[in-house]
């Protein structure tokens, strides 16, 4: 793959993949754990009213996955501009 | 073999563990004592960093502020956990990168001022001492509680123990003290929810279990159970939303603040790489969310175990629905010993009622038709985990290593605290302002006794509580949400950002949110100084002084943009710093 060095480009790609995440991390904690919570109490997961359960559960193992999808992200992206540690 | 000698056997076996892990690693150089010579596998960093995160607060009091507030208490879930998706993508790598020793360092240098150095300084001083007070006092209560000693003496052993693995030890004993500390905390936190899950739900994970259904044959689920009995008796719904605006805010505050705070951050200065950093963000993440995922099981199974068990939810308002005193089981007893729970009969019928007196119209409909004349059960909080074993009928051991979770959570926490606390003073003041000539070894030899000074200190405010030791985590939060992040931040994703917009970002953010707290909650938190009352009815736009963090962060990102904009940008070496620690590595 072509090796770009452009530090601008870099930093452009990192905040793409960070503004995605933070949207994710939004979604899950403030609209369906506390904006939605009630109309997605309408619906159940078991024995978990929905919302609920994204305020308890789901939004907490939501965030883990986000860190490692932004690490794993970053360090193909650090690869590409050949930016990576060794 | 007798409990109380086993909990001495357990706990002094995992303080020797602690000495020895502090004597083998411990610091011999500045780089050793501050960041652990930046050596740490990002997965261990990921345990100790849990481990210093996790205090006493979390392993012993979260659970029972999820029973006793359900939906509610989901803020503090949410926002101790999803603060580190903001540091592991906003600050971790980038400070590692600039690849320092301390927080305010990044600050001093990122602002081109020892100003702007010293005010950090001073904010995570606020922040981390009073933080600390409630570790030393955790110390103090987990002693006296499972020990059987004086609050003090359970205070002075845990100052010495912490004194000498912490000053000894620098951040590189900590830190293998502190994986150690995580393992036990885990252990003894799951081990007694798993039991309990399987007992009530047979479920052998806590996390699906909560979800499930009753194995009591009444065909109900738990949460659906526990909404229908907390009703019956006057409660609110478990799962019932109120004030979500609150919630909202205070999740906001909690994630910023802990994205903020020193103690946390400078773990990750101690991985080699920035990949590391991010990773290790991620483990500490997982590790976290074990317990933080445990907890909600542990309190709505807890709570229904404590309702059942003291009356017959069919027979709600039924003469012979509530618990004969005389017939309470073991547990009650052996935890009515301590305090901790305490049973008045004001009816004089010899039966417990535990319901909901402060819901008024309640309270006079189960006087008129059932005969109660007040809640006669009073549970502290604490139970909820403290009590679990015994609850669930576990060997005496679980009892045991719960003794010795709760120790290591405070313990662990305290040390991450003091260590940032001496090396603010060491490395930010002495070495960085007050005295830049000073050698290697003497700058050590000050981190030291930094963390001497600062370890008596913690304690004589941890036997002497300044009153407000329940505030102090909406202070902490608070002002780490006010002052810290968003000049980190801005430090990082604004090349723009100067350093008269920086201080006075953190000066408007840290005084503003000063003023709303002590506004309602006193002047320095001293009694009956407060300008209003702390109710909804008095806040502003019915913001609560524990969630303000996100305001005043807020006001700190506001005031520093328009500052800036108003005064002449950074030298270009700034600039470059900046493009510096936004790559791993220079290309």
């Amino acid at each position: 793959m072509e090796q770009r060095s452009n530090r601008a480009d870099y930093w452009r790609a990192n905040l793409k993949v960070l503004f995605g995440c933070l949207v994710v991390w939004f979604l899950v904690s403030y609209v369906f754990g506390i904006l939605l919570v009630d109309t997605l109490n309408q619906i159940s997961l078991g024995g978990y009213p929905l919302g609920f359960w994204f305020a308890q559960q789901g939004s907490i193992f939501t965030f883990v996955v986000l860190i490692f999808f932004y690490a794993w992200r970053m360090n193909a992206i650090d690869k590409k501009f050949g930016v990576a540690e060794d | 073999m007798e409990l109380q000698t086993l909990i001495y056997l357990v706990v002094g076996a995992t303080f020797l563990l602690y000495f020895v892990l502090a004597i083998v690693a411990r610091a011999g150089t500045t780089s050793e004592f501050y960041v652990a010579g930046k050596g740490i596998n990002p997965v261990l960093n990921g345990m100790a960093t849990a481990a210093d995160w996790m205090s006493a607060a979390s392993f012993i009091s979260m659970a029972g502020l999820i029973a006793f507030n359900g939906y509610s208490a989901s803020a503090y879930l949410m926002g101790w956990t999803g603060g580190y998706v903001l540091l592991a993508m906003l600050l971790a790598p980038y400070l590692r990168k600039f690849g320092k020793f301390t927080v305010p360092e990044f600050i001093g240098d990122r602002f081109y001022s020892n100003t702007a150095r010293v005010i950090a300084v001073i904010a995570l001083l606020v922040i981390s001492l009073t933080y600390v007070i409630g570790q030393m006092k955790g110390v103090g209560v987990a002693f006296s509680r499972f020990l059987e000693t004086s609050v003090e003496v359970g205070l002075f052993a845990g100052m010495g123990i912490v004194f000498v693995y912490a000053v000894l030890g620098g951040m590189k004993g900590i830190t293998y003290t502190q994986i150690a500390q995580y393992v036990i905390m885990i252990f003894a936190y799951t081990v007694p929810a798993i039991f309990i899950s399987l007992q009530l739900t047979g479920h052998f994970l806590p996390q699906t279990g909560t979800g499930a259904m009753l194995t009591d044959g009444s065909n109900q689920y738990l949460l659906q159970k526990l909404d229908l009995v907390l009703v019956d008796l006057g409660f609110a719904e478990y799962t019932g939303t109120p004030d979500l605006m609150n919630t909202f805010l205070l999740t906001l505050a909690l994630m910023i603040g802990t994205a903020g705070l020193p103690h946390v951050l400078v773990r990750f200065f101690t991985v080699p790489r920035v990949r590391d950093a991010r990773k290790s963000a991620g483990w500490t993440l997982l590790f976290i969310a074990i317990l933080y995922t445990t907890a909600p099981a542990v309190g709505a199974m807890a709570m229904w175990n404590t309702l059942k068990t003291v009356q017959d939810t069919d027979q709600i308002g039924a003469p012979e629905g509530n618990l004969l005193y005389a017939e309470r089981p073991e547990w009650m007893k052996s935890w009515e010993t301590t305090g901790l729970l305490s049973w008045e009969d004001k009816n004089g019928d010899g039966r417990i009622q535990y319901y909901n007196d402060n819901n008024e119209d309640f309270a006079a409909m189960a006087e008129e038709e059932y005969g109660w004349e007040g809640s006669e059960l009073t549970v502290d909080r604490d139970i909820m985990v403290l009590a679990n074993p015994e609850i669930a009928n576990l060997p005496n051991w679980v009892i045991a290593l719960i003794a010795a979770g709760g120790i290591a959570a405070a313990l662990s926490t305290a040390a991450g605290l003091l260590l940032a606390i001496s090396s603010a003073i060491s490395h930010d003041l002495l070495k960085g302002v007050f005295m830049p000539n000073i050698s290697e070894k003497n700058e050590l030899m000050a981190g030291r006794i930094s963390m001497t000074v600062a370890i008596i200190i913690a304690g004589y405010l941890g036997l002497n509580p300044p009153g407000f030791a329940a505030q102090v985590v909406a202070l902490a939060f608070g002002l780490a949400a006010s002052s810290l992040f968003p000049a980190l931040m801005m430090g990082i994703f604004s090349k723009r950002m100067n350093k008269q917009g920086a201080i006075a970002g953190m000066l408007a953010g840290l005084s503003i949110t000063l003023l709303y707290i002590f506004w309602y909650k006193g002047w320095f938190f001293i009694p009956d100084t407060n300008m209003l009352p702390d109710n909804a009815d008095n806040w502003l736009f019915g913001i609560n002084p524990t969630s303000f963090g996100a305001i005043g962060a807020a006001i700190n990102f506001i005031v520093a943009i328009l500052v800036a904009k108003m005064t002449t940008p950074p030298p270009h070496e700034i600039q470059e710093l900046v493009e510096d620690v936004r790559v791993p590595r220079a290309s």
